[in-house]
This record gives structure tokens, sequence and C-alpha cells, in this order.
């Protein structure tokens, strides 16, 4: 928190690039944010599958998560601009230099991450929990649900890991997005990774440490907010 | 169902409807299209976007920054900027996702238009390239009237020299001075990095090397480097083979149909216009200009229009 303070105070001593800066943020911050929420989406329902049914094929799935957590970020911006290039398959959709084509690319990159960490989760909650939920007549919806609860905490550890390698990221936000920024220095596609880089290219160190101490800020707060809330529901 | 179309609908919904323009509407919107051929506030362009790619030395400097503002605000468009490098921009070109390029390697520019891609070069502004380095220049290349001399001095010294190494303008220059100098510059003092020109003068400034930089991002970063020129460009009477010419060329409609040509044009009309080379002209970075116009002029200049060295079998003269 007082790094965020410290980050916010150094804000105030740039203002002619407030908008800048700004716009940078809530780029970094839409971008990031939706790839996490579909990224969840997707994760939580393939954990809870993977974790407690006998599927065939289960330990590939399983290496195949694990391979997506260390895929080259570099590798799937690749990809991805493959895809939404205007030769690529998803060409007619004009996604490329886009937001939604940078939130695929880190939908991509979080979604074996959340998995893998999900997925040890909702393992580790007890068997007699889901022997409990089902005795008591729950359908497996309830079965599900009990054991989302009980597994909160590691899921939203899982949510914030995910986040973490979103919003960090540079290599592929860079190669799908094209960091623009507008004339008046309104952020169209530059993140506060992109930024920080194409800062730190003119030498221009100090407004480099400014994105850099905000992009630690929000980092530092989302994972507090998330602790918080898992300490709330345990109390409840 | 069709309601009469009235020529005041606010634009809003007249835009509205002009966007769906397909089949069961196409009626309703050719009225729309009609009413706003009678509204000079509304051209057909508003509202739409222009990607254009370009190189690191134009964006790195804030020269876009100043030309793009009164295009947009003039058709009511927004330009999307993406700062890779030359080859990268014109690779950007081929694959049909940006509009307009502007760039400076003549001959990778011969090469987009000889393959089709390009269409409508114009020249638009030059400076130049300086050899710069440390104050203590260890391999004694200051004031060199030939900047093959120069770097071949450089290579019998190996002394540090940092290389852009990302087929960009400037490294396209690069290896034609190496080429030219008789020198295949290897060895641990060539150090190739793969990045922009900003950051490669960062590198060269921490490693007391040499690099060639295009004088416009040097002069923007002087303040924060101790790197000093040592070999000037053809500006301040230096070698012929250090001009650094940029050229704007359309991407072709023909080859690429998504493409936004019409604003393709009237940006390229825009910056080679007298109002778009007087911002070029009049743009300064520390108190000094960083590029110079050169769309205008009264006599003709066919060699902008073509590919260097083309002529047509039909026309000898």
């Amino acid at each position: 928190m007082t790094t965020g303070l410290a980050s916010l105070a150094l804000l105030a001593e740039f203002p002619f690039e407030s908008v800048y800066v700004r716009s940078i943020i809530y780029v970094s911050l839409y971008v990031s944010i939706i790839a996490v929420v579909l990224s969840t989406l997707v994760s939580v329902p393939i954990a809870l599958v993977v974790g407690f049914t006998d599927i065939p094929g289960k330990r590939f799935i399983k290496s195949v998560i694990n391979t997506g957590m260390g895929f080259p970020s570099v590798v799937v911006g690749l990809l991805v601009l493959f895809a939404v290039s205007n030769q690529g398959p998803l060409g007619p959709l004009e996604l490329v230099f886009t937001k939604e084509a940078m939130i695929m690319s880190q939908f991509v990159l979080a979604t074996p991450a959340i998995t893998a960490v999900s997925l040890a989760a909702v393992t580790s909650v007890e068997e007699n929990v889901r022997d409990a939920a089902r005795s008591l007549g729950g359908t497996r919806l309830d079965v599900a649900l009990v054991v989302i609860k009980e597994a909160r905490y590691g899921i939203a550890t899982a949510i914030l890991a995910g986040f973490g390698r979103a919003i960090s990221e540079v290599g592929s936000v860079l190669i799908v997005g094209g960091n623009i920024a507008g004339s008046e220095g309104v952020s169209k596609t530059r993140t506060l990774t992109t930024a920080i880089q194409l800062e730190a290219r003119q030498g221009r160190y100090e407004t480099a440490m400014v994105l850099g101490g905000v992009l630690v800020a929000i980092v530092l707060l989302v994972n507090a907010i998330v602790v918080r809330l898992g300490d709330d529901k345990v109390m409840g | 169902m069709v309601p009469a179309i009235d020529v005041s609908m606010p634009i809003q919904r007249r835009r509205f409807i002009t966007a769906l323009g397909t089949g069961a509407v196409a009626g309703l919107a050719g009225c729309a299209q009609l009413g706003g051929s009678e509204n000079d506030d509304a051209p057909g362009v508003a509202g739409e976007t222009l990607t254009l790619t370009t190189t690191t030395s134009t964006d790195d400097t804030g020269l876009l920054d100043e030309l793009n503002a009164p295009f947009e605000e003039m058709y009511g468009v927004t330009v999307d900027t993406v700062a890779q490098g030359t080859g990268a921009a014109l690779q950007t070109a081929r694959d049909g996702d940006s509009d307009v390029v502007m760039v400076h390697a003549r001959s990778l520019e011969d090469e987009f238009m000889r393959d089709g891609i390009g269409v409508n070069r114009r020249d638009l502004m030059f400076n130049d390239f300086v050899i710069v380095g440390p104050e203590s220049d260890p391999a004694g290349i200051e004031g060199m009237g030939s900047a093959t001399e120069a770097f071949a001095t450089i290579a019998e010294s190996e002394s540090t020299f940092v290389s852009r190494g990302d087929n960009s303008g400037t490294h396209t220059k690069e290896l034609i001075i190496w080429e030219e100098a008789g020198v295949d510059p290897a060895g641990d003092w060539y150090r190739e990095t793969g990045q922009g020109m900003g950051q490669v003068l960062n590198i060269a400034n921490e490693q007391s090397g040499y690099t060639l930089s295009d004088r416009g991002t040097y002069l923007s970063q002087r303040s924060e480097i101790d790197l000093t020129i040592l070999v000037q460009g053809p500006i301040e009477d230096g070698p012929e083979i250090l001009a650094n010419p940029y050229g704007v060329i359309a991407v072709n409609p023909a080859v690429h149909d998504n493409v936004n040509y019409d604003l393709a044009m009237a940006y390229i009309g825009f910056i080679t216009s007298p109002e778009g080379q007087d911002i070029i002209d009049s743009y300064e970075a520390n108190g000094e200009q960083l590029f110079f116009p050169r769309a205008l002029s009264e006599d003709p200049d066919f060699q902008q229009y073509v590919p260097e060295g083309w002529s047509s079998d039909s026309a000898e003269n």
C-alpha cells in the first residue's frame, strides 16, 4: 500500500503526463481483467472436471496444462498475430493491433496458470467433504459448489497468478497490440509494460520508473484485495 | 417499413446506417450517403481509423504526434501508429495489416513496390545518419570525411560497435556501409542488439561504443547520453552515403482489399502538402531541426514514384 501511495505521489509530479499515464493504466487493467475473467470461467470448470472425474487421458491433459504454464509468451503473441492478421483465419474480424487481440493472447497465457493452480486447490479438498455433500443428497452441481467454496482460497490464488502473468506480460501484447498511443498521448493498446519498454528505449528512465511503480502498486493492491477477501470468507 | 429519410437525420444515426450498408439496408444506406454528401461537416472517412506502420525513428522523435494531430482533426479520424522498424513495418503492410507505411530504406521500399504491395510512393523528408561514439574516440575516427573509412578504422582497431541488428532502415544503411568498406563485421567488438535506435544509443553509451544513428533520434536523446558525433552526415557536409531519405507509400488495395486506401491517400496528401511539410520543417528537439521536408518541388521528380533505376521500355529518352 505504501508503494501505491509513493507512486501516486510521484504521479502528481508528472501532471503533464497524467492523461498518458492514466490511459495506459486503464488499458492495462481493461485487458488483463477481461482476460483473467474469461480465463477463470474456462479454467475452474476444467479444473473441476479434471480433478473429480476419471476421464481418459487425464495425465495427458495435466501435462498439457503444465506445459502451457511455461509456454513462452512471445510465441503465444506470434501465434495470436498469425490468427488475427489479415492473412490469418480471423483476418476478416480486423483484430490486429486492438485490445481484443491483446485479450486473446493474455487469455491463452493466463488460462493454463489458473487451471493448474485451481486444479491443485480443488484436488486438495478432502474426500470426506465431497462424500458429505453427496450423502446429503447434493446434485453434481451442489458438490461442485461445495468444492469451490472449500477451495476458494486456492482458486483466488490461481486467479491472482493469472492476473500477475497477464498484467506483467510484455512480449505478446507488444506483438499483437502494437504499443499504440494516439497523438494526444492517449493509449489505445499501450500497456504499463510496453510503455516501460518504450520509455526505457528512449532513455526516459524517470517516466519508466513511475510506470514501473504503478505496475508494482497494482499487483500489490490486487494481491491485498484477494488475500483480504479470502480472510473474510474464512471468518464468515 | 422504409421511412422517408430526411437528409437532416442526426449524424449519429446516419453513420450507423452507413456502417450497416449491406443487403437489406442498401437503399437506406444509399439515402444516408446522399445526405452525407450534402453535409460538409461529415466527410466520408470521419470516424475511421488509419493504421500507419513506421520506423522507430519517426515515432521516438515525437514528430508523428505533431503531424498526426492536425490530420486527425481535419478529417475526424484516428491514426494508429505502430512503430516497428522499416523491415517489420513493410512486412506488416505485406500482410495487409496496415494501410500506409512511412519508412527509410529505399532498397526495401523499391522491393515493396516491385512486388506490387506498395503504390503511390512519395518522397517525404530527409535527414542524415551520423556516426557517434564516446568522446575519447579510441579508434580515432573524428572528423573523417568518409563513412566507409571510419567503419574500416573501427573494425581494424576492434573498437566496440553496437549494431541495430533488426532489419531496420538504419541497420540496412549500416550493412551497406560495411559492404562498401569491404569489411565483414564479426567478432566480440561487433554487437548486434536487435533493439530500436533509442535503446541502441543507450547501449552504445553504456559500453562506450560506436554506432550509426539517424541524426533525429540522436539529437532528441543527446541530453541523456554522452556520445558525440564523430562523422557528420550530408546535412553538415558529410559524405553522401549517410543521407537518410524517408518515403511514404500506400498499400495497394488491389492486393489487400481490406485496407483503408482512401484514408491512406488522404494521409499521404496531408503530410506532403505545404501544411504538412511546414510542420516537418518547424519540428525541433533540443532546439535543433530533426527532419527536412522534401515532398514539394517546382521541378518534376519522377524517381520518387518508381523504384530506383526503373525506366519504362516504351518511353526511352
